[in-house]
């Protein structure tokens, strides 16, 4: 993973010297709220509806080890226990105190993390495919790419007060895991006449207006990344609409100039550009590169020969390997993902206890790495086929072996009501009541893929837009409802959900859901996943069911 | 006579904003509007004693043929959270080659001085209740940067030893 030199660590040491001094100027009264308030949320820190929340950035989810056990020592020192693992591959915690976060920034400024922009006007923290550098469908590893944007946009200083928070992601594989069409820059690596060069999508997004991101260049010669990036946040900070923060994302832009008239103007903007300073060198390119090579295999030539005698002989084990293992670039070994999304347990948290675990599992068995995804659980991205069996032991100590990866109960859940003060409704509880229904793992597994996805309010921290199944906490006439829908999808072909009608009470949604999947049980055919059968019979079929 | 921060000091400035209901020729000592100076350019090239503003939404292109003629351009701020005076700024500055003074008006706080800095401009008419001294140290920003700015015009990637 990259790691910091002189130039980095001396940014981040400065960042935390700069926000305790602003700060200790708010405590003072020397600086009024709603000044403070814009410069605490480029940090990273809110005010919530019980607590401030601090979120801290995890670069395109990576994480050592080292970091993993300072997150932990965090949650033991400045919280209660726990933190919680975003949407965004981020980190946050819930019950920071304000005067104490420059002291939390110091201890992640002591491994090389921080808070910076991961909230605010600006551009936000850069996310990523969590299986980048050992996907086997990977055309090229899309973590250096992300790493030179993350420096690139780190104190921008043109950009630090754009109309709208600004979201950037980069795929470097076939199938999208980043669900780059759903942000407001997207970038592919795609490989066209032998050469790899990227495709840029522009104007995708979530909340109150959901869209999939057009393509508005569709190939781009590699060492102009940061220069076209530079013209399309130009076009933005200087066009994008400041009137109404509801208007003020850039795909309403794009939308209001049409994609084809954006994509001429950030055309005109690059010219100028073009070829200037920020064009990256292959002095650059290398050097990025070279923090994200291959780690030492050194596979023993038996994996498969153990792993298939430890399937034959336990099948709880065998459960798990089905869903929560993937294929691995190299051989004898695998992808693991681990899912935090016990039931009873707020989706994506986990507590200081966990993170210890997981920092010593990934020493033990994956380089002392690991990613935390967008689905909100974490990726042990090398481990030994011979040494799955051990490995899974010792997450079922720990609490972290549910084999629902992927599955219904594997559900992407913001925090809603109980901690967001933008909430309409609570969301997990919604969460836990859906994972109590469907309790069954044979039953689930026989479900297969199937993505549910709650958000608490419009803001759609859950990606409710993209689920197989969304749920959206409304507010009706002072009471929490939830709108359901049907057919989203976040991957190559991402898709939007369709809304099923009316709304429900809380109470209702687990039934809701039960009868949705009773209806693909009775109409799937051969082997379509749940959303496949949606797209072939549409939605009538569902709307009977529920609103009968 | 109203202070500015200008090249790291502070200092008194006869310039004031004029309003478009008040601009005039006679007006003297002034930043004048955009469209009030388009429209009035030849009769105020030479002018030693004006400068021109320019609102939030306003296009710095405009000024590009009379860059030559003016020493001073300031850029609104309508609120410090508002960032479109940055790309003008920078504009002016990589773009149009622009040497004079680029000077901040409006809701001109001391926590936004070091990224305007960055971005070309090198005079400050802070918000009222601002406190210059204070302001002062605000300019100082991080020791290194990541990306090509006006004050640093390689990328930290073109320097970094
Ligand atoms: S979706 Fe709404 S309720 Fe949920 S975290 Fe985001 S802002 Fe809060």
């Amino acid at each position: 993973m990259y790691i910091y030199d002189n130039y980095d660590q001396t940014m981040v040491d400065e960042r935390v010297n700069q926000y305790r001094d602003q700060t200790r100027r708010f405590l003072a009264g020397e600086l009024p709220a709603e000044e403070f308030q814009h410069l605490r949320l480029r940090n990273g820190l809110y005010i919530q509806r019980l607590a401030p929340m601090l979120r801290v950035a995890v670069p395109y989810g990576m994480l050592s080890s080292k970091q993993l056990r300072k997150l932990a020592f965090i949650c033991r020192h400045f919280d209660r226990g726990y933190a919680h693992f975003t949407t965004r591959q981020n980190v946050q915690y819930n019950w920071p105190k304000l005067e104490e976060v420059p002291d939390i920034l110091e201890a992640l400024a002591s491994v090389q993390m921080h808070a910076i922009q991961t909230s605010g006007n600006c551009i936000r923290n850069t996310t990523s495919d969590q299986y980048a550098g050992v996907a086997v469908d990977e055309i090229e590893d899309s973590r250096p790419w992300a790493e030179l944007i993350r420096q690139w946009s780190t104190f921008h200083p043109e950009y630090n007060w754009l109309p709208r928070k600004f979201k950037i992601a980069v795929t470097g594989a076939r199938e999208d895991r980043a669900a780059v069409q759903v942000h407001d820059i997207g970038v592919r690596l795609i490989e066209r006449d032998g050469e790899v060069g990227l495709q840029i999508l522009v104007g995708g997004g979530l909340g109150r207006t959901p869209v999939l991101a057009p393509v508005i260049r569709e190939f781009l010669p590699k060492q102009h990344l940061l220069t076209y990036l530079e013209a399309i946040l130009r076009v933005y900070n200087r066009y994008g609409r400041r009137d109404n923060k509801y208007k003020a994302r850039i795909k309403i832009l794009v939308r209001a100039m049409t994609p084809a008239v954006f994509a001429a103007k950030v055309e005109e903007e690059w010219l100028a550009l073009k070829d200037g300073p920020e064009t990256l060198t292959a002095a650059e390119i290398t050097r990025v590169k070279s923090f994200f090579t291959r780690p030492a295999y050194a596979p023993t030539g038996q994996g498969q020969a153990v792993l298939d005698a430890a399937l034959q002989e336990n099948f709880a084990f065998k459960a798990w390997v089905t869903r929560n293992i993937k294929a691995h670039q190299e051989a004898g070994y695998a992808i693991v993902n681990v899912a935090m999304k016990a039931t009873s347990i707020a989706p994506g948290d986990v507590t200081d206890e966990q993170l210890e675990v997981l920092a010593d599992l990934a020493e033990k068995y994956s380089f002392g790495e690991v990613r935390v995804t967008h689905e909100q659980n974490v990726t042990l991205a090398d481990v030994r086929q011979d040494d799955l069996y051990p490995l899974w032991k010792a997450l079922c100590e720990a609490e972290l072996a549910a084999p629902n990866l992927g599955l219904l109960t594997d559900i992407i859940c913001c925090p809603g009501g109980d901690y967001c003060s933008l909430a309409n409704a609570k969301s997990i509880p919604v969460a836990e009541a859906i994972q109590r229904q469907f309790d069954d793992l044979d039953y689930l597994h026989d479900l297969g893929d199937l993505d549910i996805n709650i958000s608490g309010c419009m803001n759609a921290c859950g990606h409710h837009h993209v689920g197989n199944i969304g749920i959206l906490g409304v507010d009706k006439k002072g009471a929490e409802f939830y709108q359901v829908s049907i057919g989203g999808s976040a991957n190559t072909n991402a898709a939007l959900a369709q809304i099923l009608g009316p709304s429900f009470a809380r109470a209702e949604i687990p039934g809701v859901i039960q009868q949705l999947v009773d209806v693909y049980l009775q109409r799937r055919e051969a082997d379509e996943q749940f959303v496949e059968t949606y797209n072939r019979i549409g939605i009538q079929a569902y709307k009977d069911r529920v609103y009968a | 006579m109203p202070k500015i921060i200008k090249d790291n000091a502070i200092i008194d400035s006869p310039l004031a904003v004029v309003q478009p209901a008040e601009a005039s020729l006679a007006c003297s000592n002034s930043l004048l509007p955009l469209a009030f100076y388009l429209a009035h350019q030849t009769s105020l090239a030479g002018r030693a004693d004006i400068g021109v503003w320019l609102q939030a939404d306003e296009a710095v292109e405009d000024l590009a043929p009379y860059l030559s003629d003016l020493t001073v351009i300031a850029l609104d701020l309508p609120q410090f959270g508002d960032g479109r005076a940055y790309s003008s700024a920078a504009l002016l500055r990589q773009r149009y080659g622009f040497t004079g003074e680029i000077r901040a008006v409006g809701d001109v706080r001391r926590d936004q001085l070091e990224q305007m800095q960055r971005c070309g401009f090198t005079a400050y008419a802070l918000a009222p209740g601002q406190d210059e001294q204070a302001c002062l140290q605000g300019l100082a920003g991080f020791t290194f940067n990541y990306q090509a700015s006006v004050d640093k015009p390689q990328p930290l990637f073109r320097r970094r030893a």
